[in-house]
């Protein structure tokens, strides 16, 4: 039972996860949008979507630093575990805090406002289930475990585990012993993110960080081939001596 | 220097008579789908007037455009790439569905399945946005013709910037139409705008596109668009704009809105320019600076230094010959009647207009005086200064100078071309009076009153030396339509996901040959013949017009009226064209 929950299960979700995206950017380069329903609404909008976006940016730099960097690390740079987890547990938890409003404004929005309802598909919906299971079981053992006990150290458990799926050495006995809490959230992280590449989240993944750098007009040559359609092997257009792809 | 290429147009407004033919064509051919109702690529303002999206013109709000900063460089007025980016979560500056209108349907449904009862059963509105019935406030074109009155035209943000007493009068005094399209800017701030870098300016043409496949949904070009004139898609949730027709341009044959242009008001054509330029001509100081700053980026195509450059920037020969021959060049650099639509927004508008003289004519018919007298229209320009005042405002960056040239000139082809055809002698004083010599004001006449199709239109075809026909042979799956079972249509992830349908490229002599040709559709029966009514000048009878006759003796006396019964004619009567042989 362990291994089916700690080993294949977190496996499938990668594979499911990493083959989904390549295979949508492939499929369904169309269909890789944010989907934003701002035009039908904008001032429910303007708050909720940067207290969740922005939260939600907060809670993913957290789980990078709790679950990828070693504690051995942190500690060799001088920061204590009390420190540490105080950092960790208060800043967790107004970014989650700011996540979940945000969510719930958002989600109110989408089901009272009539336009952005209609809007919205089942796919949608079942999304919303999974994230928002997923952010409320992850703020739920946060708190619980801070507020009845003193505090869970994940970085003991959960962390090395995590690691050690990505040494393809798992070892699931170590999140047998985690709390129930966090166990209900790992998994249904997992299950997020088996999800993910057939979702509207896809969006997560073309965050133009490129914008940053790249010069404000493009310029792009026509396409080779005329017609949207890509050529079939075989049909492909006779190079008309390079003409223009050079003039920039 | 390094000679770029653009497709530009000019349009001249004397001739728009504001009957949205431009703008319904052109939504038939790319805007009927679902998710666009509300986009209009093309639409016809009535000025003074809101616009659409209602007041898009007050950057002020819509922060649309370039904005110099005090060091001289230009930055999007919505702010530079890290503002962009932390406000990409919700846009501030977006307009909402309300600043176009909610598109509606009606339910016809009701017509038929209402029950029997004392009244009409009517179809009600009912919204495209969410599904419920609905009031109709406002539409595309809700102040058409200055509909509404003083009540729509106070919202005009042009009418704000001229003087209280213009905007007293000003519906009063006149009323002309603004057809646009997306500008094609030499300077796109939609592009600049965009996080993804889908929107781009192609190499060749300078078009401005949209990469469907790299656009996911930001909604900043919107903002950064000053003319509002790319649209959000809000199935598909992905930017879409005026394409300037590109896969009808490709190939040679001019845009929707210009083919099918009833005025016949719109001229295309090549310019070319000097990209190293545009950047320094964009951010001059003055905003009134940057008409004659526009002009000084175009290169003279005939000027053999710049068609040297041309060649060595892979511009083929036959485009360097059509930039030769462009209309949009004589409009803008040689009769310097054209003007760009707000220039001081600085993206380097190339859709260019000849502002409209006829207002300026009405009020001097109307107040008794002759209209076409040189004197009188010359007097009339400087005097009537609400409309140039008005028309600064759109042109020129509100500098009355070049619009009041543009008018005189306009004002003194109409007044030598009118001593011309009363068989008085040409006045050459007239030209001499807005520079011009006699011989190029008729050159201007016939370029803006006679000139036929391939003079207004001087398209080079696009160089891809392959089989474009093939395009349009059965190569997609038969079954790929709306719920076929090809999968065609809706996706598993939301509007339209998945492959593209393809648009067919139509190859131009593919379809002309179809258009003209006058074979059978099918031989066997030729009843079936394809006549284009369009292609037919009136004289004669086409093979095929009518139905064959039946071969009977009386054949010659039966009257017009008659029509000739069923009959399985064969294929060699029809041939020899027997029918003609009456007329």
């Amino acid at each position: 039972m362990n291994t089916v929950l700690w080993v294949i299960v977190p496996y499938l979700s990668i594979v499911v996860f990493v083959g989904g995206l390549i295979w949508r950017h492939r499929y369904d380069k169309f269909g890789w949008t944010t989907r934003s329903s701002q035009l039908y609404e904008s001032a429910v909008l303007r708050w909720g979507s940067p207290l969740f976006h922005f939260g939600v940016l907060l809670v993913l730099i957290g789980h990078v630093v709790g679950l990828l960097v070693p504690k051995s690390w942190t500690e060799a740079v001088g920061i204590s575990e009390h420190s540490y987890h105080l950092m960790a547990v208060f800043l967790g938890t107004v970014a989650g805090m700011c996540t979940l409003i945000g969510m719930a404004i958002l989600i109110a929005r989408r089901r009272l406002v009539g336009p952005v309802f209609a809007a919205t598909t089942r796919n949608d919906k079942a999304m919303y289930v999974v994230l928002g299971s997923v952010i409320v079981l992850g703020l739920l053992a946060t708190v619980r475990a801070n507020a009845l006990g003193d505090g869970y150290d994940y970085r003991e458990t959960v962390s090395p585990w995590f690691r050690s799926l990505f040494y393809l050495s798992p070892d699931p006995e170590v999140m047998a012993e985690v709390p129930l809490g966090f166990q209900l959230h790992v998994l249904a992280a997992f299950v997020l993110f088996a999800f993910w590449p057939f979702t509207r989240l896809v969006h997560a993944f073309s965050a133009p960080v490129g914008y940053l750098t790249r010069p404000y007009v493009v310029y792009r040559s026509r396409d080779p081939h005329p017609g949207l359609r890509a050529p079939r092997p075989g049909w492909d257009t006779i190079p008309s001596s390079g003409r223009r792809t050079a003039a920039r | 220097m390094r000679v770029m290429a653009q497709m530009a147009m000019v349009m001249n407004l004397d001739k728009c008579i504001g009957c949205h033919t431009c703008s319904v064509t052109c939504k038939q051919a790319w805007t009927n789908r679902s998710g666009v109702e509300y986009v209009w690529f093309n639409n016809v303002e009535t000025r003074p007037g809101q616009g659409y999206p209602r007041t898009y013109q007050d950057q002020a709000t819509w922060q649309g455009g370039w904005v110099r900063t005090r060091r001289g460089r230009l930055k999007p007025r919505s702010g530079g790439r890290i503002k962009r980016l932390l406000s990409i979560f919700a846009n501030p500056k977006l307009p909402s569905i309300r600043d176009y209108y909610e598109p509606w349907t009606y339910e016809y449904e009701h017509l038929l399945t209402a029950p029997a009862g004392e009244h009409t059963p009517v179809a009600r509105p009912r919204s495209l946005i969410s599904g419920r019935d609905m009031t109709i406030t406002w539409s595309a074109n809700w102040d058409d013709s200055l509909a509404g009155g003083n009540e729509t035209a106070a919202g005009d943000p042009i009418l704000a910037r001229v003087s209280e007493r213009v905007r007293q009068e000003y519906a009063k005094a006149f009323m002309f139409f603004l057809p646009r399209i997306c500008e094609h800017c030499l300077n796109p701030s939609c592009a600049a705008a965009c996080p993804s870098g889908a929107i781009y300016k192609r190499a060749e043409d300078g078009i401005v596109l949209v990469d469907q496949d790299r656009c996911r949904g930001w909604r900043m070009c919107v903002t950064g668009c000053p003319y509002k004139k790319i649209y959000f898609n809000h199935r598909t949730g992905k930017a879409e704009k005026c394409t300037f027709c590109f896969p009808r341009v490709e190939i040679g044959i001019p845009t929707v809105c210009s083919e099918t242009c009833v005025g016949r008001l719109r001229y295309i054509g090549l310019m070319l320019y000097d990209a190293d330029a545009v950047a320094r001509a964009a951010a001059v100081e003055n905003e009134t600076d940057l008409y004659e700053a526009q002009r000084s980026v175009f290169l003279d195509p005939h000027d053999p230094a710049v068609v040297a450059e041309a060649q060595r920037s892979g511009i083929p020969e036959d485009w360097i010959a059509a930039a030769q021959r462009s209309p949009i060049w004589d409009l803008i650099m040689r009769y310097e009647v054209a003007l760009p639509l707000h220039p001081e927004y600085r993206t380097m508008p190339m859709v260019w207009y000849i502002p409209p003289l006829s207002p300026v004519v009405d009020v001097l018919r109307d107040t008794g005086h002759d209209a076409e007298d040189a004197g009188n229209l010359f007097g009339a320009v400087d005097a009537l200064r609400i409309p140039v005042e008005y028309l600064a405002q759109l042109f020129t960056a509100g500098d009355t100078a070049p619009v009041t040239a543009v008018l005189r000139r306009l004002a003194a082809m109409r007044a030598y071309q009118r001593r011309i055809n009363l068989g008085e002698p040409p006045d050459e004083s007239i030209a001499a009076s807005v520079g011009m010599t006699g011989e190029q004001i008729q050159d201007m006449y016939r370029l803006l009153a006679i000139a036929k199709y391939d003079e207004r239109y001087v398209i080079p075809a696009a160089h891809a030396e392959t089989a474009q026909g093939l395009e349009e042979l059965a190569t997609g799956c038969s079954l790929d339509y709306e719920g076929g079972p090809g999968m065609g249509g809706t996706g598993p992830f939301g509007e339209s996901s998945g492959r593209y349908a393809p648009i067919a490229v139509e190859n131009f002599r593919a379809l002309a040959d179809r258009q003209r040709g006058e074979t059978f559709v099918d031989p066997a029966d030729p009843s079936r013949a394809r006549i284009n009514l369009l292609n037919w000048d009136g004289k004669g009878r086409p093979a095929g017009l009518f139905p064959p006759r039946p071969p009977s003796p009386r054949r010659p006396e039966e009257s017009p009226g008659n029509p000739p019964k069923e009959s399985p004619g064969s294929p060699e009567e029809k041939a020899s064209g027997s029918p003609e042989e009456k007329q």
